[in-house]
């Protein structure tokens, strides 16, 4: 059997050695920073009239975050691009000849990008958090208030999960523009646009990205179907299932 | 050694390769010859594992190739020229496969100076030309130092001097004892490599033999006789104890005759000749026959297989019987100037095989 360390060398080989590695995970950490402290500058600069008719407690970690949606997009494209590159190339077929195991090459994979992407998601989401608060003001928050820590590993378990998620969609469909053309347009339309319909919203609501994002959530609000722990397991149920999928797929299929 | 046994593929409807069974001989270049579309990829592919047969099974040393660890030690296979990520650069595509089979960094460096693209190795390979990007790939399939190495049509596309490059590559590897099978759909590239023959058409063996019994079969010399009195002309071999067989438009042939003799046995006898020709089928024309009439009997349906053609022949038995070879070459041998066709030109059933 393929050594497994030397399997996850070799891939991380492969990932550094593009550039589109890091656009897309600059990217994801560009946006999320940039928006969050952007609105963030913005509320605070406008508290009464922003928070007006909201009843809750104002949610400064939340306010941070607020660039997590559009962030999110560039990481899914990390994820798509680094397993559907194999297959835009025909390079998959030189893959599958150095490692023939295909279970162990594709966890291989997963475990290079989403080591990547967490250790990305991370900074990231510890940088948005601390920007945004800095720019708060006096209606930030810190670290220490109750949930608040939970909700910044969160958003980085949710941006990892989002990447894993979409590699694993990507191995399914064997075909980097397919998988581009769906996962794109449903984080970025369809998920956010269902879950405003009423009824169709039941289901939306078990989608990977609404119910990753519960975990960002600080203060409890109400028609929350589900809290931020049951959150991350469903999207950690569709991350492993994806990847199971991708699995099944490579190793029941010609090259 | 690569053995396949009974491997059979089957894409919907169309059976791409048909119960082949053969070995790849040790230390020598076999060429593994077919028209387009005849299953030689798709056989390479399954090989390698890529491709999972339908029945049947392929070995190599042994051992099924999805059992090997770290298979590029064993194995080196170059498919398709350009499976390569083009924003990548030729060192670091080298490296990752390295590096999953745990070959040595060093190779690396080594190999790139074998084919010569040490001076763009730390370029992007997306402005490869198609020969640099063959090189890349030959550098990948001998990264592993494999006793085998697998080409699939390594010339096709290459200018003259890359052409001549791999002819002389294979040669090398061959002579260090190493075990080439390379694919090609030209019989003039593999009188050149080859020390072995495998054909195939239709996803069918129709040969497997060595290059100079290859030769030996094809290049059957004949005499050819045309004449006015035939009669006194069969007389006159029959008495000096020559065999004769008809040939084309009521001329008469004496296979492996010698020229000079049969027209001295002429003068002797008073016969006019019209025409006193030597005859030669070249080993193009031999194979196009051989996988014309693959074509045909296929196309056949109900047409019974010869016996050349008839799957499962244990591999060395020459399953292109010298018979069945006789036969097709005297059937299919025309004048000297109309080279035989009697199957389509290029013939050719599945679209999809070779890309």
């Amino acid at each position: 059997m393929a050594s497994f360390p030397a399997v996850l060398q070799s891939e991380w080989t492969k990932v550094r050695s593009v550039r589109s590695t890091i656009w897309t995970l600059a990217l994801t950490f560009v946006v999320t920073v940039g928006l969050g402290a952007l609105l963030s500058l913005l509320t605070n600069n406008n508290f009464e009239e922003f928070t007006r008719g909201d009843n809750g407690p104002f949610d400064a970690t939340g306010t941070a975050f607020s660039g997590i949606m559009l962030g999110e997009l560039a990481i899914i494209v990390f994820g798509v691009l680094a397993v559907g590159n194999e297959y835009s190339t025909g390079m998959i077929r030189v893959t599958l000849a150095a490692v023939p195991q295909r279970g162990t090459l594709l966890t291989g994979k997963a475990v290079v990008l989403g080591a990547l992407a967490f250790l990305v998601a991370l900074v990231t989401a510890f940088v948005t958090f601390f920007l945004g608060q800095a720019l708060l003001g006096s209606h930030s928050t810190g670290l220490g208030e109750p949930h608040v820590l939970r909700a910044v590993f969160g958003a980085a378990f949710y941006l990892t999960m989002l990447c894993l998620f979409s590699a694993g969609v990507t191995a399914m469909l064997h075909n980097q523009t397919l998988a581009l053309g769906v996962l794109v347009p449903f984080f970025f339309l369809l998920s956010p646009i269902l879950s405003a319909v009423p009824k169709v919203k039941t289901l939306a609501h078990y989608f990977p990205d609404y119910a990753g994002s519960r975990m960002l959530l600080v203060y409890e609000q109400s028609g929350q179907p589900y809290g931020p722990w049951a959150g991350f397991l469903i999207c950690l149920a569709w991350t492993l299932a994806a990847l199971v999928g991708g699995a099944l797929v490579l190793k029941s299929r010609d090259a | 050694m690569i053995e396949l046994h009974e491997l059979t593929k089957r894409y919907g409807d169309t059976l791409a390769v048909d119960r082949l069974s053969f070995q790849v001989p040790q230390g020598v270049v076999t060429g593994f010859l077919g028209p387009n579309g005849a299953g030689k990829s798709t056989t390479m592919r399954m090989i390698l594992d890529l491709d999972r047969p339908t029945s049947g099974s392929v070995t190599i040393d042994g051992k099924r190739y999805g059992r090997l660890s770290e298979p590029l030690k064993y194995i080196g296979a170059l498919l398709e020229a350009k499976a390569v990520h083009p924003g990548r650069t030729a060192y670091d595509h080298l490296l990752w496969l390295a590096q999953s089979n745990r070959i040595p960094r060093s190779r690396v460096d080594e190999l790139l100076d074998l084919v010569g693209l040490t001076s763009v190795a730390r370029k992007r390979s997306r402005g490869f030309s198609l020969g640099m990007g063959q090189r890349l790939g030959i550098a990948s399939a001998l990264l592993g130092d494999p006793e085998i190495v697998m080409f699939d049509e390594p010339v096709n596309g290459l200018d003259p001097e890359g052409i001549l490059w791999i002819r002389n590559l294979m040669k090398r590897l061959a002579a260090e004892g190493r075990t080439v099978f390379v694919s090609s759909h030209l019989m003039s590239e593999m009188a050149l490599t080859a020390d072995h023959l495998v054909v195939i058409g239709r996803g069918r063996l129709l040969a497997d033999l060595s290059m100079p019994e290859f030769i030996r079969q094809n290049s059957r010399t004949a005499v050819r006789l045309r004449t006015p009195q035939p009669e006194r002309l069969l007389d006159a071999l029959d008495s000096a104890g020559i065999r004769v067989e008809g040939g084309p438009e009521g001329s008469y042939e004496v296979v492996d005759g010698d020229l000079a003799k049969l027209g001295e046995l002429a003068a002797a006898n008073g016969v006019v000749l019209h025409e006193l020709s030597p005859q030669q089928a070249s080993l193009e024309e031999a194979f196009m026959q051989m996988t014309a009439d693959s074509v045909q009997y296929h196309a056949g349906g109900g047409t019974p297989l010869p016996p050349g053609a008839a799957p499962g022949n244990p591999p060395g038995t020459a399953p292109g019987a010298p018979g069945a070879w006789g036969a097709g070459w005297q059937a299919g041998k025309a004048g000297p100037g109309g080279p035989p066709r009697t199957g389509t030109g290029a013939p050719n059933a599945k679209p999809e095989e070779e890309n």
